[in-house]
């Protein structure tokens, strides 16, 4: 008897939800894909009429049409010539840290100075990973990102991010030319966006814990002091150091690039990984959780960031960092415009602002990472960018960007064809399941 | 039921134990709001009113307590609506499909918020094209206010569902006997009585929204932080935990005559059943 | 997510104050609208139920249509989604190993945090409803409901503070938290301590239930089984229980469907080490939107078979 009425209710739920799905399901199959084609086919001659700052829905070229529209030396087509007004808002998606108002700490502060300068509001919305950021940009809410290098090749690929026209950018002359038209800032030397700074994933040790100081990424996956309580970032991107612990440890894979993965080296990776969770106590994805750690001296050793070794020393964690001697990941951050920006003329303005010598020096500091204008380095606080080795680009050689992996070898190779960063998605996913 | 002393002993023995246990993290929380460093390990190393000078001096937490506020009264009055019309037409009349509509009521609880807020958020980004009009729902206030109005529709509708069962069907025929009209008998008799569901229901529905941070993170647009939201960047900001131990007190200091009024007005028929 | 406690079922008794218009008055605008909907009560039940349905539909049904439909779309290099048509993501989501693993472990979880509540919940409830005194009862029940109402972001942290352990050498200052520091143990950060909080979170939608369930148990019932001569736990197994179940499966469907779907408390508890289902679809979602909504099929189908379950013991005839 129950179940007869059960069975009915949900037959009669069934039917409701087949009537429903009429209109809904057209526009779930339909709708979406679409659209993209049909944007992108517009855009030329969108493009091509515009003088100044794209309105906003007008969307400006995808990555592969620019290339060929693009000369070099002059600013790409469809970026804008001139600023126009200040549209009084500004939507942002930053790394925590990133666009401090003040509300952190008063001495902190570099979002209010710009909004009494342009008159636009700046609203900050923290992502707390590259693919969190792609997808918040993705929603075509936001005016711009700072983004890391697995994030900037999805943007502009996926048509999220425009091109942009450095003359409206004063501050960009004095940006370290080695951080200028990068393979994640730039197509075909037309540049995506500013870069605003960058730094390496160091690895963290506790100072008691290891007699000799660490300097092998080794530790991170081998028995030792520290087994049992190490911590790791939780992002896909990991799969990278685990390369580079195999690039020092198993020569034979062949891998040169830890961004440039085929199958056989990719699931070498997965297995370190694999073997690596007994090791783990913990998989950090928000920066504070693993300052806690440290200061709890519940984590031992783990790959690190320089902004959380200084909040932890700084409450008497007994720890100390550095880069492996066999190469670190690391990460060089650019700030982008969205194709949909609402309010493109703040966010140029924005740009400029962020890379001044007096921003980005104090956004450095407060986030503990090398400046990326050099002039930057006369502001900050004595021996910060020797530390930070702005400008030392030797320290940089062996860092390997986070850059998003394709199925074209990204070290040149045309025999294989790599695994994509889609499924190296999936297999974190399942490796942390 | 005539129990021994022991048995009596022993049942209210645990019923202390388990009020201990509701009670001592949030004691913690309160004390931990005072504390002078900033710090979790117990006990605390001292005490201080920083932190509740600091979350009084900053605009953040009020603002985000303001925005909290104004969701949950636009998704409670939605839910409220809609919640009442459901319930009258679930008590009054008989149909075709009348199970499948009190289950479709209760499946916004019942699954798992990351399931309600994927759903959500994917149809929100979509550009959604009816064929004569074509929209996308996007994101900001609005769309924070449509997702929470979704789950706390089954809020209101239990509430005054319930009152409905328990009134009697004569009453309204009696009103209809002596010659009283629809909207008479509604403002007359059932309104009253279902008056004081209705506020529990909304008080309910109010502190859902208001607590509710999975559907929300998923569903704020730019520049909107609700109370979870600030709490939730706080605890992904270098000490701005102990901050947040204060807007939390704060926050149960508040709710205290606001849920005895919920209870109270819940069963305010308790009383005057006098069982 | 918080929920608001299932509703308490109580008698309706409550004054009629307001019939002293019993005239007839059977003309003017409001009689002839309203009897015009008397007669037509196909109308009427549009006219109410219609906004109310519409609104469930359109936005929740038809928002997990769109999900439903978004697992069966390749992505293309840009995790964007495209028009081809793949089961891919929805075999890989029912069938690899490690996804039946961290599924099952969530339902084990749930099953543990259930039983934590009902053991807590069954004696609290008893006590509230049929030992303490009349006068006591309204304060012990808000006492117990008062908790829902402090943030569960809080609550979850307040926790995680509790449990931290004492590191000892490694420490940067030393002592633990407050179990550390006031008992000397503490479960760590481990599963021991998601179910702990998960329970803590919850109990109240169990306690609740529970007590209206009492509440309506008329004391008539129990003195009749002690007249004929049962004792207090024949009384119990035999009277009380059988009644009880539709409350407890009701209490339980909040406590199993809260805990199954919860992704922040284990984050925050253990760090990101112990993933429960919600913590794979999250992180997918940022990543990888098909798959994520092809593992949502889990849930939402455990939760189907939960309620089923649930009915069959009358759960829904007291919520």
């Amino acid at each position: 008897m129950r179940t007869k009425r059960l069975t009915g209710a949900i037959g009669t739920a069934l039917v409701l939800l087949l009537t429903a799905c009429g209109s809904d399901g057209d526009t779930a199959t339909t709708s979406a894909p679409a659209s993209a084609p049909t944007s992108a086919a517009a855009s030329p001659t969108s493009t091509a009429a515009s003088e100044t700052i794209a309105a906003p829905g007008a969307t400006t070229a995808p990555a592969e049409t620019s290339g060929v529209q693009t000369t070099a030396g002059a600013p790409a087509a469809g970026t804008p010539t001139e600023l126009g007004a200040s549209e009084g808002e500004l939507n942002i998606i930053v790394w925590a840290g990133y666009a401090e108002d003040g509300s952190t700490d008063p001495a902190v502060d570099w979002v209010t100075p710009f909004e009494k300068e342009t008159g636009c509001s700046v609203n900050v919305k923290t992502g707390n990973s590259s693919d969190e950021m792609v997808q918040l940009m993705q929603t075509g809410e936001y005016d711009g990102v700072s983004a890391s290098g697995d994030a900037t090749t999805r943007l502009i690929q996926g048509g999220e991010v425009s091109p942009i026209n450095t003359d409206l950018i004063p501050n960009y002359a004095d940006v370290f030319e080695g951080l200028k038209l990068k393979p994640w800032n730039s197509v075909d030397g037309t540049p995506y966006g500013v870069p605003h700074g960058r730094g390496a994933n160091l690895l963290v040790f506790n100072t008691e814990a290891f007699p000799v100081a660490p300097d092998s990424i080794t530790t991170m996956f081998e028995d030792g002091p520290a087994a049992g309580s190490i911590s790791v970032y939780d992002s896909a991107i990991y799969i990278a150091d685990a390369a580079i612990y195999l690039m020092a440890t198993q020569p034979d894979l062949g891998i040169t690039n830890p961004y440039a993965l085929d199958q056989d080296q990719f699931d070498a990776a997965i297995t370190v990984l694999k073997a690596q969770k007994a090791l783990v106590s913990q998989y950090w994805a928000l920066y504070t959780d693993q300052q806690a750690e440290l200061e709890g001296g519940t984590v031992l050793a783990g790959t690190s960031w320089q902004i959380i070794v200084n909040l932890a020393e700084a409450n008497g964690a007994k720890i100390g960092a550095v880069k492996a001697k066999e190469g670190a990941t690391g990460w060089s951050d650019t700030w982008m415009v969205s194709s949909k920006a609402k309010h493109p003329n703040c966010m140029y303005q924005w740009m400029n602002h962020i890379i001044s010598p007096e921003a980005n020096a104090a956004v450095a500091e407060w986030f503990g990472e090398a400046p990326s204008n050099a002039k930057a380095c006369n502001l900050v606080s004595e021996g910060f960018c020797d530390t930070y080795h702005a400008e030392d680009e030797d320290y940089w050689n062996d860092v390997w960007y986070w850059t998003t992996a394709t199925e074209r070898c990204l070290d040149g190779r045309t025999d294989v064809t790599c695994v994509p960063y889609s499924d190296w998605v999936d297999a974190w996913a399942e490796l942390r399941a | 039921m005539r129990l021994s002393i022991w048995s009596r002993l022993s049942l209210r023995g645990i019923t202390i134990v388990g009020l201990v246990f509701l009670y001592v993290p949030l004691l913690v929380v309160a004390v931990l709001s005072f504390n002078k460093a900033d710090s979790t390990l117990w006990p605390p190393s001292g005490y201080s009113l920083d932190w509740w000078r600091q979350a009084w001096d900053s605009s953040a937490p009020k603002d985000a307590f303001w925005q909290s506020v104004r969701v949950a009264l636009a998704a409670t009055s939605i839910a409220l609506v809609l919640g009442t019309l459901a319930s009258f037409a679930m008590t009054r009349f008989t149909f075709f499909g009348k199970s499948a509509v009190s289950y479709l009521m209760v499946l916004p609880i019942a699954l798992p918020g990351i399931v309600t807020a994927v759903a959500l958020k994917n149809t929100f980004l979509r550009e959604i094209d009816l064929g004569f009009v074509s929209f996308k729902v996007g994101f900001g206030v609005h769309s924070i206010i449509i997702a929470h109005a979704t789950f706390c529709i089954v809020v209101t509708y239990n509430n005054v569902v319930a009152r409905l069962r328990r009134m009697s069907p004569n009453l309204i025929e009696a009103s209809a006997d002596l010659g009283a009209h629809g909207f008479r008998t509604f403002w007359s008799i059932t309104f009253p009585l279902v008056r004081s569901s209705l506020v529990a229901g909304g008080i309910l529905a109010f502190a859902l929204s208001f607590d509710e941070i999975v559907v929300t993170s998923f569903t704020a647009g730019p520049g909107v932080e609700t109370l979870p939201q600030w709490i939730f960047n706080s605890f992904g900001r270098s000490k701005g935990v102990p901050v947040t131990n204060v807007m939390a007190t704060v926050v149960m200091a508040l709710s205290i005559p606001l849920a005895w009024l919920a209870q109270r007005l819940s069963d305010s028929t308790h009383a005057l059943s006098g069982r | 997510m918080a929920l608001p406690p299932p509703h308490i079922d109580v008698s309706m008794t409550i004054a009629i104050t307001d019939l002293e218009h019993p005239t007839p008055r059977r003309t003017g605008m409001p009689a002839r609208v309203s009897r015009f909907f008397r007669r037509r009560r196909r109308l009427s039940l549009f006219a109410t139920l219609g906004a109310p349905v519409a609104w469930m539909l359109v936005v929740y049904i038809g928002s997990l249509l769109v999900l439903v439909a978004a697992a069966f779309f390749k992505l293309d290099e840009n995790s964007q989604p495209t028009t081809e048509f793949t089961t891919d993501n929805v075999t890989k989501a029912l069938t690899t190993g490690a996804f039946l693993e961290v599924v099952l472990r969530s339902i084990l979880i749930a099953l543990a945090v259930t039983a934590v509540c009902l053991v807590i919940a069954l004696p609290m409830a008893f006590y509230i409803a049929k030992v303490a005194k009349p006068r006591w009862r309204r304060g012990l029940i808000v006492a117990v409901l008062l908790p829902l109402w402090a943030g569960y972001l809080v609550k979850g942290y307040a926790w995680k503070s509790i449990f931290a352990p004492d590191a000892g050498k490694f420490a940067a200052r030393k002592g633990g938290g407050f179990l550390e520091a006031t008992i000397g143990w503490t479960p760590g950060f481990g599963k021991l301590a998601i179910v702990i909080t998960l329970a803590y979170l919850w109990l109240p939608y169990m306690v609740l239930p529970i007590y209206a369930g009492l509440e309506r148990l008329p004391a008539s019932y129990l003195d009749a089984a002690g007249d004929l001569g049962a004792r207090p736990f024949r009384t119990f197994v035999s009277v009380i229980m059988p009644i009880l179940i539709p409350s407890i499966a009701a209490g339980s469907i909040f406590t199993f469907s809260l805990s199954l779907g919860d992704y922040i408390t284990p984050r925050i508890i253990s760090g990101g080490k112990e993933q429960l289902i919600g913590n794979v679809i999250d992180l997918l979602q940022q990543q990888n939107q098909a798959l994520s909504a092809a593992l949502t099929l889990w849930p939402i189908a455990i939760i189907i078979v939960y309620l089923i379950g649930m009915s069959r013991l009358r759960a829904f005839e007291n919520v």
